[in-house]
């Protein structure tokens, strides 16, 4: 299967193309050939993932086919970094997904980004983005990976600081860029402990996990912690800044700062899921040897899915809700993760978090690309200044509800079935966090459904600008449709035939109980959505008014964003930073301008010596004779 | 010193005697090399000062080696030499006064970088 | 003999005496002069040495050839009567000062370790033909290549002394 190879190589060189042409075309010109070779990517992914399922299979296990790979640098015999392509149901899958999803933000800001400034730059990056991940999700060792998701986290600083006339965008890009920075640093030390004592990169060694591989790991310690243990958690955070998990999230909901498709592409369907992805490779790494760790993953998980879900209740800013939803949604997966056992049944939670990953990918995306619909038509992100637009925006209206309807787990939309499944591990796992999840799932339902509510129903719409607002053109409403179909019929997937922990086949079967609890509650979140913002009135202000600290303290996003500045304004930078800048200033650049200064002088003061002047020069010969000779004579 | 004393009106001239006299005809000469502006003074001042060596050529030679002749003849060559170099000296001085019209030695700075305000390099 | 140290001690005060004077006077011509005075008396100095040749020669080339040019060259860059004007006092007093010291500090050298030499071996005048032949001869002592050099050197002097002074 070696035409894999042009799913990476297409993007790149339409990366490089775009980018050095720049604004020597016509930005429709750039816009077709970024969509045209997305296209072809996505072509070549579905045909490999058609190839790939209809093949693989040996004896009911879907086989890891290499179909490429070489040596890029090689350290010794046994650690070499190789780059090439792995195919396995999870990686196939993942291609699958960030194509569609790419593809249709590609044909989205068409329409999007029309006249924007930068518009072959914009494309050009998508391009760069869509290498970076794809590379990321097929990599056949760790560090190929890391190399991809720097990649990533390059192209998403260069995407969220699109606009870098804005002074908020500049500084979201930054932040993003130093949070997932400071997380990969996490990831690295990771890799080079598990490297130095695996002896190797490679997936396929690695996730084998043969004791022979892992025997030179045993009685190393460290701080009461075996080291793989140390070394499967610092991997863990570098996936916990990509996925922004807590408290790592915080780069999140400033990235909303970028075009709106961008963070329906990176923010929501793809670049976040690559630290789930990551978990999801070193599975078997995780659930042999460190299942601690692995346990930690669920409840760090649990913790930002309810975090995040309580946050959103109160954000106004549409598409901060759908941050602070994205953020919740990649905890469920990471609980799933967590919880999920190896093999057969018990790897519920994997397949569960794997398919919730497909199908979330889906409906947010479509929820990103609604709210752009949106933010297209009414030049806002504030949900106060909205309203009442089912009527101008029917299209648009109704891809947002069965979006809706999908994250919030109502049969028969994908979401039901791949949260469901998640819900079953977990009970399966811990009873209590299994009704903490369910919780959660009630609070999304609750938050999506106020979400719509206000924008489509509610106070009637109150232009602000003159302009009545009307329905996107069809580039921007075909991916909404596209995405929409997708969300209903993704559930009906045979899922568990095609992604499992082990390879081997899996069977869902929803359980009814957990099935019928979940359901429930989501209606109740829904029910009482429509109850607080269905007609307008003035139950929220009430409600809000009286729980107003933990209001407000959630509007603010628990003050974490105001927690870390103090750490890094008050505490790192004033108390190390300053005295650190202090002495550089002072001492070090002292030194050296000290070492100039006085060089300068000292020229300046023997620049008389040239002078010139013969006598002056016969001076010096003759007393310098006259010294040297006393001392050769006296001394 | 005392022995000059001692053999003073005995007929003898102590080869100290030359040297010194020597000495204090070089040292005059550096003098002037070092205090006098005048190219001609200076070229004057060389001449003591080669003056003073052909003295000392001559004395050591006269006392120490006797039945040798290379002390003469160095003086000799000094004297054709410092004859060249005069020859030359003047010519240039007087050239120098051509262009110049003086002959101080300070005027004599072109060699050295002039020191205008673009080459002037105030860090 | 003790015409010889009379003579010589006279000639010694001439030779201090004038070389100072000519290197300290405010008039060219004067210094000329004065330096013709000391080239004299060194002249002097080689006759009581016994080198009738030397002494031909240093009255010849100096006090003939060399003063001339020296006049001439001063008659042609000053103008007649005017004093040179003064030295800074802090050029004169610093080489004074070094001057001084060097004549110490060689002085003392000499004084403590040059041997009293006072054997002054009484010899005929060095006859002219064995000059020329010395100066002529290729052999060991003579000076055949010194003496071709210098006779380069000199028609260079002459050929470079005319290429420098001429007017353009």
């Amino acid at each position: 299967m070696e035409y894999t190879l042009y799913i990476l190589i297409l993007p790149l060189l339409s990366f490089i193309v775009l980018g050095l042409m720049d604004t020597k075309w016509k930005p429709r010109v750039a816009g077709t050939i970024g969509t045209a070779v997305l296209t072809i990517v996505t072509a070549l992914s579905y045909y490999t993932a058609w190839e790939y399922f209809s093949t693989a299979n040996l004896n009911g296990t879907y086989q890891k086919i290499i179909a490429f790979n070489t040596v890029w640098v090689q350290f010794n015999e046994y650690l070499h970094i190789d780059m090439g392509i792995l195919l396995d149901p999870i990686s196939v899958m993942m291609l699958v997904v960030i194509s569609t999803v790419s593809l249709m933000v590609h044909i989205y800001s068409l329409a999007y980004m029309k006249g924007e400034r930068g518009f072959e730059r914009y494309y050009a990056f998508l391009s760069l983005f869509s290498f970076a991940m794809l590379g990321l999700v097929v990599s056949t060792n760790i560090f190929q990976m890391y190399i991809f998701g720097e990649m990533v986290g390059l192209s998403s600083y260069l995407l969220i600081g699109f606009y870098y006339t804005k002074p908020e965008a500049v500084a979201a890009s930054k932040k993003a860029f130093i949070v997932t920075r400071f997380a990969d640093l996490g990831f690295l030390i990771g890799i080079l402990i598990l490297s130095y004592y695996t002896k190797t990169f490679d997936f396929g060694i690695l996730t084998s996990c043969d004791a022979n591989v892992f025997a030179s790991f045993s009685g190393v310690t460290f701080m009461g912690a075996s080291a793989l243990s140390w070394a499967m958690a610092l991997i863990f955070i570098g996936g916990a800044g990509k996925s922004a998990m807590f408290p790592l999230h915080i780069w999140l909901p400033d990235a909303m700062e970028g075009p709106t498709p961008v963070s329906a592409l990176i923010h929501a369907a793809t670049m976040v899921v690559a630290g789930v992805f990551l978990v999801a490779r070193l599975f078997p790494i995780y659930i042999t040897f460190t299942p601690e760790v692995l346990h930690g993953i669920a409840y760090v998980g649990a913790f930002t899915s309810l975090f995040a879900a309580v946050i959103a209740i109160v954000q106004t800013d549409i598409k901060r809700v759908l941050a602070f939803s994205t953020i919740s949604q990649i905890g469920f997966m990471m609980v799933a993760l967590g919880v999920s056992g190896y093999g057969g049944q018990a790897g519920t939670g994997y397949m569960a978090s794997m398919f919730h990953l497909f199908t979330h990918a889906m409906f947010k995306a479509l929820l990103f690309l609604g709210a752009g619909s949106i933010i297209h038509a009414v030049h806002s992100n504030e949900m106060t200044q909205m309203g009442s637009l089912k009527k101008f925006l029917p299209v648009t209206r109704w891809t947002f509800l069965i979006a809706c309807l999908a994250i919030a787990g109502i049969p028969p939309f994908s979401g039901f079935f791949s949260k469901d499944e998640i819900l079953a591990a977990t009970m399966h796992f811990s009873p209590g966090l299994g009704v903490m999840m369910t919780f959660t799932a009630g609070v999304t339902a609750f938050y999506m459904f106020r979400l719509y509510y206000r924008i489509f129903h509610g106070k009637a719409y109150q232009t602000t600008n003159g302009h009545t607002p009307h329905e996107s053109p069809v580039a921007m409403t075909l991916p909404l449709v596209f995405l929409a179909v997708v969300t209903i019929f993704a559930g009906f997937i045979p899922f568990g035939k095609f992604v499992s922990s082990d390879g081997a086949f899996y069977h869902i079967h929803i359980d009814p109980t957990i099935a019928t609890i979940s359901v429930v509650v989501a209606l109740a979140g829904i029910g009482l959505a429509t109850w607080l913002y269905r007609r307008e009135n003035d139950v929220p202000s009430v409600v809000a008014r009286k729980f107003s600290k933990i209001y407000r303290a959630a509007y603010h996003r628990f003050y974490i964003d105001e927690l870390y500045l103090f750490i890094t304004k008050k505490i790192i930078f004033k108390r190390i930073s300053t005295p650190v800048a202090w002495f550089d200033r002072h001492i070090i650049d002292g030194t050296m301008n000290g070492l100039a200064s006085v060089t300068q002088w000292t020229s300046l003061k023997t620049k008389g010596f040239q002078s010139g002047k013969v006598q002056h020069y016969a001076y010096v010969i003759l007393l310098g004779t006259l010294i040297i000779a006393a001392i050769v004579i006296f001394i | 010193m005392g022995a000059i004393f001692d053999n003073f009106g005995s007929g003898v001239i102590p080869l100290e005697g030359y040297i010194f006299i020597s000495l204090i005809m070089f040292f005059t000469g550096i003098y002037g090399f070092l205090s006098r502006k005048s190219l001609l003074m200076i070229l004057i001042s060389i001449e003591m000062i080669l003056n003073s060596a052909d003295i000392n050529f001559a004395a050591f030679n006269r006392y120490l080696y006797p039945d040798q002749m290379e002390g003469f003849f160095f003086a000799l060559f000094t004297i054709a030499i410092s004859a060249c170099e005069t020859a030359v000296a003047i010519a240039i001085v007087i050239n120098i006064y051509r262009n110049l019209n003086n002959v101080e030695v300070d005027s004599l700075q072109e060699l050295q970088e002039p020191e205008s305000t673009e080459t002037k390099t105030e860090i | 003999m003790m015409i010889k140290e009379i003579i010589f001690y006279i000639l010694a005060l001439v030779i201090t005496v004038f070389s100072i004077m000519a290197v300290n006077s405010r008039r060219l011509i004067r210094s000329a002069t004065y330096l013709l005075f000391v080239l004299l008396a060194t002249a002097g100095l080689y006759l009581l040495l016994d080198y009738h040749y030397l002494f031909a020669v240093q009255v010849a080339v100096y006090a003939g050839g060399i003063m001339v040019l020296f006049i001439f060259a001063i008659l042609l860059t000053q103008k007649p009567g005017k004093n040179i004007r003064p030295e800074p006092l802090l050029q004169r007093v610093m080489a004074i000062l070094l001057s001084s010291a060097g004549l110490i500090f060689c002085g003392i050298i000499i004084y403590q370790s040059v041997n009293r030499v006072y054997h002054y071996v009484e010899k005929v005048e060095i006859p002219v033909k064995e000059i020329g032949s010395t100066l002529m001869g290729t052999g060991k002592y003579e000076y055949i290549l010194p003496f071709e050099a210098i006779s380069i050197m000199l028609l260079a002097c002459i050929v470079g002394a005319i290429m420098i002074a001429r007017k353009r």
